[in-house]
């Protein structure tokens, strides 16, 4: 048997820090689960028309309300329209919506969040104050109000809940800011003689990411609530649009007669919010520990 | 901590003016002539002007919102344009259903969210643990109008328990408690437990162990008093979105309270009412908020010696 001592291993190569983020976020098994879901919905987003049994807009007056069956899985509408089809469509509204909104708020909070932290002073003063005000109202009133303001519709809903969306950006990357400012390597830049600019956007933003993503998946979850709650209200996607929040609020009419209507749109936004929590919650501990 | 009070509450001026503000230009961001988007179509311009001149929309807009302001300070928040009663009027009527409702789901989300973070906490990387943080992350990530929807459709129309809507009985309340407090019962619970954790690994719980106190003893006497600083924050922070949140419970369940007002009065275009109810719900927020802070400074004093 040979006997190997610490000093006769060969010196392993340093993993790499994406590989070890790998195996780490690996190692939970649920943020694993949770990205194979939302993966299967992005699939859903990109090709739902593709893979939808029936025309999502067809009505059948033979077949109203249909209880789910081996024809139509999750049952049919009050127009006749198979169910799984509506929603398979309406996944990329759904989902646009959310990753639309989080997309606009993530880009302008951290942009600001940035400029707050690096600069400081009036810069600071401003987008703190501003963002105290954003957070003064609770997220589905502001939705509202801003809703009632431009109009529903679609578009209008991915303004609003991207208005929400950008105080907790802005936050979040102001501190992360301000923590890695004083570090060594931006001094470094700044002895050098790097301008503001580069040190912001090469040196600071890209050590601020890791904060970005855990706060960009876990507002995904919220996205997708308050976009259906808005859609439920009634200021979202028009009725008769595929849309999961416009389906359950059409299907609660019928309640007594065709649950199903209710049920299965309403599971799917659950499960979808769901993943994107786990997932978040994965990512936080796999890059950014010290938030937990 | 007289001069942590007065700073923190002075603090808050500003931001209820901005908001006051903000919410006093509701009426005027929306596109269009406001008098018309309140009166309709149909209304003749004698009628609109009539209108314009009583709701004092014909004066400078800083007028408007000075006349606003000073309205506001004696408990005046204008005329309904639809049922001509004082907003005031019509709000405290619907207040009564709203608070009743939030005080049950705080209630029963407070009880079982600390108990699932506490025995969560307790039994860390155990089944308890994953079954309670399973409810959890549900708790946060179930639309809770789906969840109304659900539970009507299971309780009322199928087993018929509890009524579908309205507030008859106090039977009526259970089922929208329940989908109101999910929400807070899942952060709460996820909460205490990191809270516990921490508190469960700190000095004080290894000397009350090694002078041999019995665990259950060491677990609520030491821990879990101790965690409870930051718990009760939480809940503070929560309640004040939890009225806002009745918005949608309340639509779902047709309960007359604040936050249906606030759908209905939007669906017909009633902006005093909907400006009211806006400037309430935002109001009682930052108060709410205010309130927690100060508190927070009593109960800790690190952070009033800041």
């Amino acid at each position: 048997m040979q006997t190997s001592t610490f000093i006769d291993q060969p010196i392993k190569k340093a993993e790499s820090r994406a590989k070890y983020y790998f195996r780490k976020f690996f190692q939970r098994k649920t943020a694993v689960i949770a990205a194979v879901i939302i993966l299967i919905f992005l699939f859903f987003a990109i090709f739902g028309p593709q893979i939808a049994p029936f025309d999502p807009s067809l009505p059948d007056y033979d077949n109203l309300y249909g209880a789910p069956d081996a024809v139509h899985w999750f049952g049919t509408d009050e127009f006749g329209r198979d169910v799984l089809s509506r929603l398979l469509v309406g996944t990329r509204n759904s989902l646009g919506v959310s990753l639309a909104s989080v997309l606009i708020g993530a880009a302008i909070g951290t942009f600001l969040g940035v400029l707050a932290g690096y600069y400081g002073g009036i810069i600071d003063s401003i987008v703190m104050r501003g963002s105290d005000i954003l957070f003064a109202m609770p997220d589905i009133l502001l939705a509202i109000a801003i809703v009632a303001i431009i109009g529903p519709g679609i578009i209008n809903v991915v303004i609003a809940v991207a208005v929400f969306t950008i105080p907790s950006f802005a936050r979040i990357m102001r501190s992360a800011t301000l923590s890695v400012k004083s570090s060594l390597y931006v001094e470094a830049a700044r002895s050098i003689g790097c301008k503001n600019s580069r040190i912001l956007w090469v040196h600071i933003f890209p050590s601020t990411v890791q904060s970005m993503i855990v706060n960009f998946t876990m507002r995904i979850g919220t996205a997708i609530l308050a976009a259906a709650s808005l859609s439920f209200l009634g200021y979202g996607a028009k009725v008769d649009e595929p849309d999961w929040g416009a389906m359950l609020s059409s299907g609660r009419n019928y309640l007594d007669i065709a649950p199903h209507l209710v049920y299965f749109p309403g599971l799917l936004i659950f499960i979808a919010v769901l993943a994107f929590n786990l997932l978040g919650d994965g990512l936080r501990d796999t890059l950014d520990p010290k938030l937990k | 901590m007289g001069r942590y009070f007065v700073k923190r509450v002075l603090g808050t001026i500003p931001l209820l003016l901005v908001i006051s503000f903000l919410i006093f230009m509701f009426i005027h961001l929306i596109p269009g002539d406001p008098v018309r988007n309140m009166a309709g179509r149909e209304a003749t311009t004698e009628e609109l002007e009539n209108l314009r001149e009583s709701m004092g929309f014909n004066k400078p807009l800083y007028q408007q919102y000075f006349s606003y302001l000073n309205d506001l300070v004696h408990g005046d928040l204008g005329i309904s344009y639809k049922t001509k009663l004082p907003v005031s009027e019509m709000m405290i009527g619907r207040l009564k259903p709203t608070l009743k409702l939030t005080f049950f789901a705080t209630l029963w989300s407070t009880i079982v969210g600390i108990a699932i973070g506490v025995l969560s906490a307790v039994n860390r990387g155990k089944l308890i643990d994953y079954l309670g943080m399973l409810i959890a992350i549900s708790g946060i990530s179930i639309p809770g109008f789906w969840l109304g929807l659900v539970m009507i459709q299971i309780f009322s129309v199928k087993l018929g328990w509890v009524p579908t809507g309205g507030l008859d009985t106090w039977r009526s309340y259970i089922l929208p408690s329940i989908t109101l407090g999910c929400g807070i019962m899942a952060i709460l619970a996820r909460f205490s437990r990191s809270s516990m954790l921490d508190s469960l690994g700190e000095d004080y719980v290894r000397t009350a162990r090694a002078k041999g106190q019995r665990e259950r003893l060491v677990i609520l006497r030491h821990a879990f008093r101790n965690s409870l600083v930051q718990v009760v924050t939480v809940i503070g922070l929560q309640i004040g979105g939890l009225l806002a949140g009745s918005v949608l419970i309340e639509t779902v369940f047709t309960i007359p309270g604040l936050g249906r007002l606030l759908v209905d009065s939007l669906a017909f275009r009633d902006y005093k009412v909907v400006q009211a109810l806006l400037l309430f719900f935002s109001f009682e927020y930052i108060l709410i908020n205010l309130i927690v802070d100060l508190l927070y400074g009593v109960l800790n004093p690190r952070i009033r010696l800041k």
